[in-house]
């Protein structure tokens, strides 16, 4: 179980998440929705340490990090490895082929064996649909391609959760699908998910919950359909107006 | 006038061929035994340094920021020429005196470690921040990124300025002349101060100079052209 409490994050005078609580059970897929800058990849980041946050909680599987106190750089870099992160823009290494991107993670942070890698990192390829682009570099590959190795890239390290901010939307629309399969097989299989995403579609076939952030509070949750066709807040209501 | 003088006088101009010739073997011999170690080794060692001095400026430690931003800025402030001398001629003072071309590879190196260090800086600045994150989000540490994410990709990027540099470092060691050093030019000089054909003898050094950088800017492209492939 994954559990947030009262996170806050400030940005100089710019306070972007004002107490956020969550909880996300295991094998759960949560979408999150909202405004530009109500703080949405922020909260991602905190939840994979890429940033600091000012003060909260956050606990995933017994691991906890209260950041009221100082916390240790290496107790960071081990958190981190809790959560899997997919960037809207990949940020996958050019310099290194599909697969040397995928085992790159298992190789130097967890120190396993380079064979041993090597297949885990081909099977991972292999369910992201990519078996036959192994040896491609980045800048050979799709959007949608590259943003499967991003994924693959994530799950070598065999996360407790997958972030996933905005993974669609640099993406042509025609390779948005290949993407959001993926996803769904992963959802399906009991990957725990946290999805930043405004692909309604996918909200409703692969979410139990969908939060809807702004100004750096969460606004409302529900289940899909009752937060589409239903909203209780006002701030819900407008905003999934404007969107459709 | 020169071209005159060898073709009104057959003497003269044998004279001369056989000066270019025998003068050939000793200004080689000074660029393979002097030249090009010092060069090479110089080289090495700069940017070693400038690897670390980059590493330094672009840290969190003041104290270590401070250091190699004062050391970059001296060395970039003096000319070369004087800190040769203040190594070889002005160390002996207090008392440490040096071989001229272990001075030579100590001037030629913290040269080379404060210009390369200004490239390699600049070079790690310049890949996406992006890139960082992506190796803190699988879990590496601060050295396990650089080293494995974005030291590799700054090279690439470092490169073309970076073979620039070790051209200018072949020409740049005839300053070790003056130190003492029986490098390339070195020779030259002693040649034509025993013949007085100056301009025979320097033009000759000068060919060998250009023959060398040649060489090397055609192994830069190709090292450019392999680089460039899937970036
Ligand atoms: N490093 C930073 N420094 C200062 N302000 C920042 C920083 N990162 C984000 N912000 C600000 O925080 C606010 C929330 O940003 P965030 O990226 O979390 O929003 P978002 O909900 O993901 O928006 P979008 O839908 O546009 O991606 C914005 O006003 C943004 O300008
Ligand atoms: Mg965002």
């Amino acid at each position: 179980m994954i559990s947030i409490k009262g996170l806050h994050k400030q940005f100089d005078q710019l306070e972007v998440l004002k107490g956020i609580d969550l909880e996300v059970g295991k094998g759960k897929v949560v979408v999150v929705i909202g405004p530009s800058g109500s703080g949405k990849t922020t909260m991602l980041r905190c939840l994979n340490v890429l940033e600091i946050p000012t003060k909260g909680i956050i606990s995933i599987e017994g691991h906890s990090l209260d950041f009221s106190k100082n916390v240790p750089k290496k107790s960071i870099a081990l958190f981190r490895r809790l959560t899997g992160m997919v960037f809207q823009n990949y940020n996958l290494f050019p310099h290194k082929t599909a697969l040397e991107n995928v085992m790159e993670g298992p190789v130097v942070v967890k120190g396993m064996d380079k064979s041993k890698a090597r297949e885990k990192a081909a099977a991972l390829l292999q369910k992201v649909g990519l078996g036959d682009k192994m040896d491609y570099y980045p800048s050979q590959l799709s959007g949608g391609q590259q943003q499967r190795v991003g994924i693959a890239r994530a799950l070598a390290m065999e996360p407790e959760v997958m972030l996933f901010d905005e993974p669609t939307s640099a993406l042509d629309p025609e390779l948005v699908g290949e993407v959001l399969r993926v996803m769904k097989d992963l959802a399906q299989e009991g990957m725990t998910m946290i999805v930043v995403t405004h692909e309604m579609r996918f909200a409703r076939e692969a979410a139990d919950e969908v939060i809807f952030m702004d100004g750096g509070v969460v606004v409302e949750r529900n289940k899909p359909e009752e937060i589409f066709t239903n909203p209780k807040e006002e701030r819900t209501r407008k905003f999934l107006n404007m969107i459709q | 006038m020169y071209l005159n003088s060898i073709f009104a006088d057959p003497e003269r101009t044998a004279r001369l061929m056989d000066i270019a010739k025998t003068s050939l073997q000793p200004m080689l011999e000074g660029a393979i035994m002097n030249t090009i170690p010092l060069t090479i080794i110089s080289f090495i060692v700069g940017i070693i340094l400038a690897v670390l001095t980059a590493l330094a400026r672009i840290s969190q430690g003041k104290v270590l920021r401070g250091i190699a931003g004062v050391y970059v800025s001296a060395i970039r402030g003096t000319p070369l020429l004087v800190q040769l001398f203040i190594i070889f001629y002005g160390l002996p003072n207090v008392g440490i005196t040096l071989d001229p071309f272990i001075s030579a590879v100590i001037g030629f190196s913290l040269s080379v470690g404060a210009y390369a260090s200004e490239i390699i800086r600049a070079a790690i600045l310049s890949i996406p921040k992006g890139q960082w994150e992506a190796g803190y989000s699988i879990g590496m540490t601060y050295a396990q990124a650089l080293k494995r994410i974005i030291l590799p990709q700054a090279a690439r990027v470092s490169v073309p300025p970076l073979s620039n540099s070790f051209i200018s470092l072949v020409k740049d060691t005839s300053l070790a002349s003056l130190v003492l050093v029986t490098e390339m030019f070195r020779r030259a000089q002693e040649i034509a101060s025993r013949n007085y054909e100056f301009l025979l003898v320097y033009t000759e050094a000068a060919l060998i100079y250009w023959v060398i950088c040649f060489f090397l800017s055609v192994l830069q492209q190709y090292m450019e052209k392999r680089l460039d492939r899937y970036v």
